[in-house]
């Protein structure tokens, strides 16, 4: 909206959040960066070592490999999730119960508990007992989920395809449903191909609600911890260890304070910083649109 | 309705007058392509139920046949599974205890983010853009960096293993994506609205309950689901600030694996039940998502 009031005590509105939001979010951070600068012995025994643990991190091997899968994970379901999401979304149908019903069945796993969601496909991909585990088998395909890296990744991003593709399916859906029967009319009185109507008036519409189901379906995956932590325990090997699971293990497993409250803040920041740029490049190109931004 | 009719028959009448293909044949290739975009939809839809499928039907064996040998369904049917999980109050009390707080979660989110979302929406006011991108940036902090802080922080203020911890440790990312939502719905209601009721005499709290929430509900009910969504899905965070008392189900699912194996059949049963309350909710919002995210933000 371009005519806002100036009014200052609109901050009155803001304060109750901003109160809550701190304390969730920035007293923790302030512990982290805390611990990140300091080498602590016990309860009342610790020492300044500034920005020591920082350069052990950046110097870590194992996490610039975590890093790397981490980043390759992200690009990769990114790469399969918003076509495939886009496609589901145009093909569903746009009134009546159809509608609802195959919405409902379309969010279905998107409430499952993350590390359910685990467990289903461990019990789904099992050799004996697991349907697609058993089907591969059956077909002569030696597919062994801790054993061969391939395998774990490929079960890996099919999983994540299978739970968060349907996020987008759902946000592009609603966002087809808010464009004008007229927009379609005039397209046709204009003999528009199937083509020209995807690319000239729904595709513009999407784009608002892609930017949401893109930063969400970003932040998540580079997130990910739960599931491949249940499916594979980040095996075989490292091969599926991503970042928030390297960070957990240093934290809890091992007791690194330091070293891992460093990780944290580096971690954080590398998100923010993809995030960021994300952000404002959409803001510009709504901005050059003469489109009145949205977020 | 009539609206809609008047609409696809209007469709037709331009499709008479400008169009080269002949009405007949027209109608046979419509009539083939909702054919084919049928057949892919519903192939999606089997593959996507699939793994509930293969939950659903180990939920319904007991654990020899589960681990005996490979059925494509229920050999001999029973429902002991179930009828455990809900006879044994560890395993109950699990749900109550994911759906206090998920609740909770979402009374506490809707308090501060309407007010909040409707002065982002409204007024410029000292560092709101600053304050919105640090708010977005809330969002992107992965619970994995907060885990021990929130340890430590809800243990020293008394709150560790309660329900409202969780519901608290959530509003972490579930209040920025609300505000995030309901700004661009808020931003599509003219001000007009605002300026008219104040001149009729309605003050700022009376108008925003009476008129504005209503205007915006169906924002709402997207907002709902979304709050719902990550609060029931979202474990590490839940995990770790709960040991007994305020347990979530999907914490307590993890007692299946024991020394003697997994209790795949509990287990299963378990993972069902948790989809349930997610169909509640998705069936009341179901008209307000496809009625437009997109509000606003077009």
């Amino acid at each position: 909206m371009n005519n806002k009031v100036q009014n200052n005590r609109a901050w009155l509105l803001v304060l109750p959040m901003l109160v809550l939001v701190a304390f969730s979010a920035i007293i923790p951070l302030m512990t982290v960066v805390n611990y990140s600068v300091q080498d602590v012995l016990g309860p009342n025994a610790s020492f300044f070592t500034g920005t020591e643990w920082f350069r052990t991190m950046l110097n870590d091997p194992a996490l610039h490999a975590a890093f790397g899968r981490q980043v390759a994970f992200s690009l990769i379901i990114l790469a399969i999730q918003v076509p495939l999401g886009i496609g589901i979304a145009l093909l569903m149908p746009k009134k009546g119960w159809q509608a609802s019903a195959v919405l409902i069945l379309i969010t279905l796993p998107l409430l499952i508990p993350w590390n359910v969601v685990g467990s289903i496909w461990q019990i789904f991909t099992r050799n004996d007992i697991g349907l697609m585990g058993w089907s591969l088998s059956e077909l002569g395909l030696d597919y062994n989920l801790t054993r061969n890296a391939g395998d774990a990744w490929f079960t890996i991003i099919l999983m994540d395809v299978w739970h968060w593709t349907p996020l987008v399916a759902m946000l592009c859906y609603s966002g087809l449903r808010s464009i004008p029967e007229a927009y379609y009319q005039a397209a046709r009185i204009d003999r528009a191909s199937k083509w020209a109507v995807f690319r000239y008036i729904q595709l513009p519409k999407l784009t608002n609600v892609l930017v949401i189901a893109v930063l969400l379906r970003f932040m998540h995956s580079f997130m990910i911890y739960a599931e491949p932590f249940v499916l594979t325990g980040g095996g075989p090997g490292s091969s599926t260890t991503f970042l928030s699971q390297s960070l957990t293990t240093m934290a809890i497993g091992q007791q690194d304070l330091g070293p891992s409250a460093a990780f944290s803040i580096i971690y954080f920041l590398v998100i923010l910083l993809v995030s960021w740029v994300f952000y404002t490049t959409i803001m510009h190109m709504q901005k050059d649109k003469n489109s009145q931004g949205g977020a | 309705m009539a609206y809609q009719i008047e609409n696809t028959q209007q469709g037709e009448k331009y499709n008479t007058i400008f169009s080269k293909v002949p009405a007949a044949e027209r109608r046979k290739r419509n009539s083939r392509s909702r054919l084919r975009k049928r057949i892919l939809l519903s192939t999606y839809i089997v593959l996507l139920m699939l793994p509930i499928y293969w939950l659903l039907n180990m939920s319904l064996q007991t654990n020899s046949e589960i681990l005996g040998s490979m059925t494509l369904w229920p050999q001999n049917l029973t429902f002991d599974n179930y009828i455990g999980i809900f006879t044994d109050s560890s395993w109950y009390m699990g749900y109550v205890n994911s759906i206090l707080y998920v609740v909770m979660n979402m009374i506490i989110t809707m308090l501060v983010a309407l007010p909040a979302a409707y002065a982002f929406s409204r007024y410029k006011f000292i560092g709101d853009k600053h304050l919105f991108f640090w708010l977005l940036t809330n969002l992107m902090a992965p619970p994995a960096v907060f885990l021990l802080p929130y340890f430590q922080l809800y243990y020293s203020v008394g709150l560790f293993d309660t329900h409202i911890a969780v519901a608290l440790a959530h509003c972490l990312f579930n209040i920025p994506l609300a505000i995030w939502i309901l700004e661009g719905f808020m931003s599509s209601v003219p001000k007009e609205i605002d300026e008219t009721a104040y001149i009729d005499g309605y003050s700022f709290p009376k108008f925003f309950v009476k008129i504005f929430i209503p205007m915006i509900s169906s924002g709402i009910g997207v907002v709902l689901f979304f709050l719902f969504m990550f609060s029931w899905v979202e474990l590490l965070l839940a995990r770790t600030l709960t040991s007994t008392d305020a347990q979530p189900i999907g914490m307590i699912m993890t007692r299946t694996s024991t020394a003697s194996g997994i209790d795949w059949g509990t287990l299963a049963a378990a993972g069902m039940l948790t989809i349930i309350p997610g169909i509640l909710v998705v069936y009341f919002v179901r008209n307000h998502i496809a009625k437009g995210f997109a509000l606003g933000r077009t």
